[in-house]
């Protein structure tokens, strides 16, 4: 039957022996976009916790991106979910009726949380004086929008904008442990399924979280010097520089984490080695050892190391801005890569090896459909489409900033 | 004649009766539980009445001839392609320099025979037999534990069951299974998985595995009572379950359990 | 207080208004009953229909050949291990269930395979009368045909075979096992005896034997004294390493 034609082709590709029922592969590749997504949306927010909270002046002109970028991602995360369901119209039930004891149904609350109290409060809170004096001096449907978004608020006075400020810093700082849960609850999701050894671990959810950091800083700087591109504007070397230097650090960190958990396993030998260390340096070798760690995590650090100015004020080999900024859209492209490849090692390899550990699957993923590629990368390029909505609807560029003078003259 | 002297240690005599007492007291309360535990007791009217079903497999028994798998797609409308089962048989050939498992279509259609074996150079057999598996229906269940939405449920009777029109089709329960029980049905498109016959077991009969079974490898029974055919078994066979390092409590037993099975 | 806080109060209000009312409509009557699950989840489970009839609706009609079964070979087995399904039948008689008769049908319990524990009757179906139907010898409800006759290779198949190709193939499987008259009858309930001391073996194959001067010899108490003699030799093929 057409509908198992893949399943069929599948049984001609398995090595050893497999449970019957492991033959289809349950969590195919949109469940590899929702980890990636969520992650880009921790790692943008923290980067603007970093001048909200830790004042780094150098990285304020990518603040207000920062959290449009974080709002686009999120709104995005949960629709491969909802594709992949057998039932995405049953979906609500996860709210209505949440089990407690299951990570999932809690993810929901912790997903409701970020996006209502961490991410929309933030938005409203960071431009409500901005929306006020907007609709007050525009026309048309960016009035009507900006009035519905203001939610009758009208209060210009110093205290408010005042109110506005610590409100914001406030839940910033609530903000960074939430957005900590936030990915760390995907990695533990994954981390508390004793039946799976690859995905058994208490260092996934840590392991998500720091990649998930890479992750966002890497998307922020490609986000920031492409719209300087396109507005024709020149790029704040001292910001970039200093996007590369947590960057540096980051990854720094990811990676030694992720060499702990490789060294951990290999040490300690449990029974599952033998068909894991089949699986890593057969099916998931390229994505692993080439994708992940080679072009995703070494290649940057060498590069970062080199060429930026992340351990001295001055590189260790200094190159013109203009190389240094082709070198970081080199870097940030390839940690993107690095990073999904992560994804799916993790989803997908969990999967690729038997619960009997005694054999090896393969993973045949779809074109068309509800669940295939074509989905898969539709909803990798919304965000982008999302956030040029929301850039459109809320600029984030320092220039249009409304200042102190324009808020004293709108209270009249 | 010695005289009595009543005088003496009176003071002794009340101490000795007021310490004999409180030692009675004493044992009461210590020995008192146990001796409750000697006297026959009725159990409360629910815990009897309550069944607790569980199942037995012989493997020592099984002949490998794939009914029960055909039965229980017959009795539960299981999809007859290849990727959808809810109990299967696994053959193990344990040979000196490894061990070989397959379950060519669950062993539905029984495996092939030893003629259709020639030629295939293996090292020296020492022994292989057929493991029929199913869902275990465990007291401690990974797939409950992890359902988002309270889809998949262990009964009052202790028979892990799904929910189809709740299910959202997650499959969070397919990944949490460690025995690889549950799959994805095609045409409902929740989790699914044996029910122990649960439509069959409430109306008195046997599930439809345990019915066809011609060699009785496979006993179905209530965990509570005495006069089920699963006391017996666990009497006269020691038994082992599947992965037991997980802490998954499953209630099915297996006799004969080798060390390689997986 | 400042103005967005009473703002946000009462967004907050209604959203939380809105999420109960919301519950309260969809969740389920029965949700939470026995637990966290649907309880009328359970019902309608228990009230799928019924495929497999289960013997004893069998037996209400078909008494006689039920009585010749349990007295014979096929007693474990149900009448729809090889009938199938036949729940169809005992609502509507002429619907009548699947009566097997292709040796295929048999070769799935009884073709030769070693997986198969010792002593379940197996036959290699290629070479064990090839042209006819099972059913021609073995009546399916009484399958026995007479063993009495019959020598231990009838079910030891592989036993016997490879025995028979080694230098104890003349040796009468008796010489070494005591066979109990019952155990062609209910060969799991009554076994043969298995030899328990080198001594056995020593009849033949000590020094100090009097058997046939072609026997290889040693001698006992020198050759590995501690171990038993099929430890290392298996018995029905002993030229084996």
């Amino acid at each position: 039957m057409e509908l198992y034609a893949h399943l069929h082709q599948v049984l001609k590709q398995i090595d050893g022996f497999i449970y019957p029922n492991e033959v289809e592969l349950h969590w195919g590749m949109l469940v590899v976009v929702y980890p990636y997504l969520t992650g880009l949306v921790a790692g943008a927010f923290i980067l603007a916790s970093l001048e909200r909270v830790f004042n780094v002046k150098e990285v304020q002109p990518t603040y207000r991106l920062a959290l449009l970028t974080a709002l686009a991602f999120l709104i995005v995360a949960p629709l491969p979910l909802l594709s992949h369901l057998g039932h995405p119209e049953r979906a609500l039930e996860i709210f209505l009726t949440p089990h407690l004891q299951s990570a999932m149904a809690m993810f929901g609350f912790v997903y409701a949380w970020y996006l209502a109290v961490v991410l929309l409060l933030e938005v409203w809170f960071d431009y409500r004086k901005e929306l006020i004096v907007w609709s007050r001096s525009e026309s048309g449907i960016r009035k009507w929008l900006h009035q519905l978004m203001t939610l009758g608020s009208t209060d210009l006075s110093d205290d408010a904008v005042r109110f506005d400020h610590t409100a914001g810093r406030v839940i910033t700082i609530i903000g960074i442990p939430s957005a900590f849960l936030l990915h760390g609850y995907v990695g533990f999701i994954f981390g508390s399924v004793k039946a799976n050894p690859w995905w058994s671990s208490v260092l996934i959810p840590i392991v998500f979280l720091f990649s998930a950091i890479v992750s966002g800083i890497a998307l922020m700087m490609l986000i920031y010097m492409a719209t300087s591109i396109l507005r024709r504007k020149p790029v704040d070397m001292s910001c970039v520089d200093k996007l590369a230097s947590f960057l540096f650090y980051a990854l720094i960190i990811d990676v030694s984490l992720e060499m702990l958990d490789f060294i951990h396993r290999l040490y300690e030998a449990e029974e599952s080695i033998h068909i894991l260390s089949e699986m890593i340096s057969g099916k998931l070798f390229v994505s692993l050892f080439v994708l992940q760690l080679g072009l995703g995590t070494v290649v940057p650090l060498v590069s970062l190391a080199l060429f930026s100015p992340v351990l001295h004020k001055r590189a260790l080999v200094p190159v013109p801005d203009e190389l240094r900024r082709m070198m970081y859209w080199g870097v940030a492209v390839l940690i993107q890569l690095g990073i999904f490849s992560t994804r799916w090692n993790v989803v997908v390899g969990g999967q690729l090896f038997s619960k009997s550990l005694r054999g090896l699957t393969a993973y045949k993923m779809q074109l068309l459909g509800l669940e295939g590629g074509l989905m898969s990368g539709f909803l990798l390029l919304l965000p982008f489409a999302i956030l040029a909505f929301l850039i459109w609807l809320l600029p984030p560029w320092p220039e249009r900033e409304v200042t102190m003078e324009e808020v004293a003259r709108a209270r009249k | 004649m010695q005289r009595i002297d009543a005088s003496v240690d009176t003071s002794t005599k009340r101490l000795d009766r007021r310490s004999f007492l409180a030692r009675c007291v004493a044992a009461t309360v210590a020995g008192g539980p146990a001796l409750l535990d000697i006297l026959p007791v009725d159990a409360s009217e629910e815990e009897q009445s309550q069944p607790r079903y569980g199942m037995a497999v012989d493997i020592d028994s099984c002949i490998g001839c794939g009914r029960c798998v055909d039965a229980c797609k017959a009795e539960n409308g299981v999809p007859l392609e290849p990727f959808f089962y809810r109990t299967w048989v696994e053959r193990y050939r344990v040979r000196e320099d490894g061990v070989e498992v397959d379950s060519p279509d669950g062993g539905r259609q029984g495996f092939p025979s030893a003629d259709a074996e020639q030629g295939q150079s293996q090292s020296q057999s020492q022994r292989s037999f057929f493991v029929p598996k199913l869902c275990n229906h465990c007291d401690n269940a990974p797939c409950v534990q992890v359902c988002p939405v309270g889809a998949t449920f262990t009964s009052e009777d202790g028979v892990v069951l799904v929910d189809h029109e709740y299910c959202i089709g997650c499959r969070y329960c397919i990944q949490a299974c460690p025995y690889g029980a549950r799959y994805l049905d095609p045409v409902t498109r929740t989790a699914q998985k044996c029910t122990l016959c649960y439509h069959r077991i409430k109306r008195g009969l046997q599930p439809a595995c345990v019915e066809v079974c011609p060699t009785e490898a496979r006993i179905f029974g209530d965990l509570n009572k005495r006069s089920s055919p699963l006391a017996r078994f666990f009497r006269f066979h020691k038994v082992q379950v599947l992965k037991p390092h997980l802490n998954t409590a499953p209630k099915v037993f297996y006799s004969g359990l080798d060390g390689n099975v997986s | 207080m400042p103005q967005q806080v009473k703002i946000l109060a009462v967004v907050f209000v209604v959203a939380l208004t809105a999420l109960t009312v919301v519950r309260y409509i969809s969740v389920p009557d029965t949700f939470g009953d026995l637990g966290h699950y649907r309880a009328a989840a359970v019902d309608s489970i228990a009230v799928l229909p019924i495929y497999y009839a289960g013997e004893r609706a069998c037996l209400d009609c078909h008494d006689d050949v039920y009585d010749d079964k349990t007295q014979a070979k096929h007693a474990s087995l149900a009448c729809e291990t090889c009938h199938g399904p036949a729940v169809m039948h005992v609502e509507d008689e002429d619907s009548l269930p699947h009566i097997p008769s292709e040796r295929e049908h048999c070769a799935l319990c009884h073709a030769f395979q070693p997986a198969r524990p010792n002593g379940f009757p197996q036959v290699e179906f290629a070479m064990h009368n090839p042209l006819d139907e099972c059913i021609d010898c073995h009546d399916p409800h009484a399958p026995l045909p007479d063993l009495s006759e019959a020598d231990c290779g009838a079910c030891h198949g592989e036993i016997a075979r490879t025995k028979a190709v080694s230098h104890h193939a003349e040796l009468a499987c008796e010489r070494c096992h005591t066979v109990p008259d019952a155990h062609r009858e209910t060969p799991r309930q009554v076994r043969p005896s298995k030899p328990s001391r080198r001594k056995l073996c020593g009849e033949c194959h000590d020094r100090s034997s009097s058997a046939d001067d072609a026997i290889p010899r040693i001698s006992q108490t020198e050759h590995e004294p501690e171990y038993v003699c099929w430890q290392c030799h298996y018995p029905h093929f002993p030229e084996a390493r």
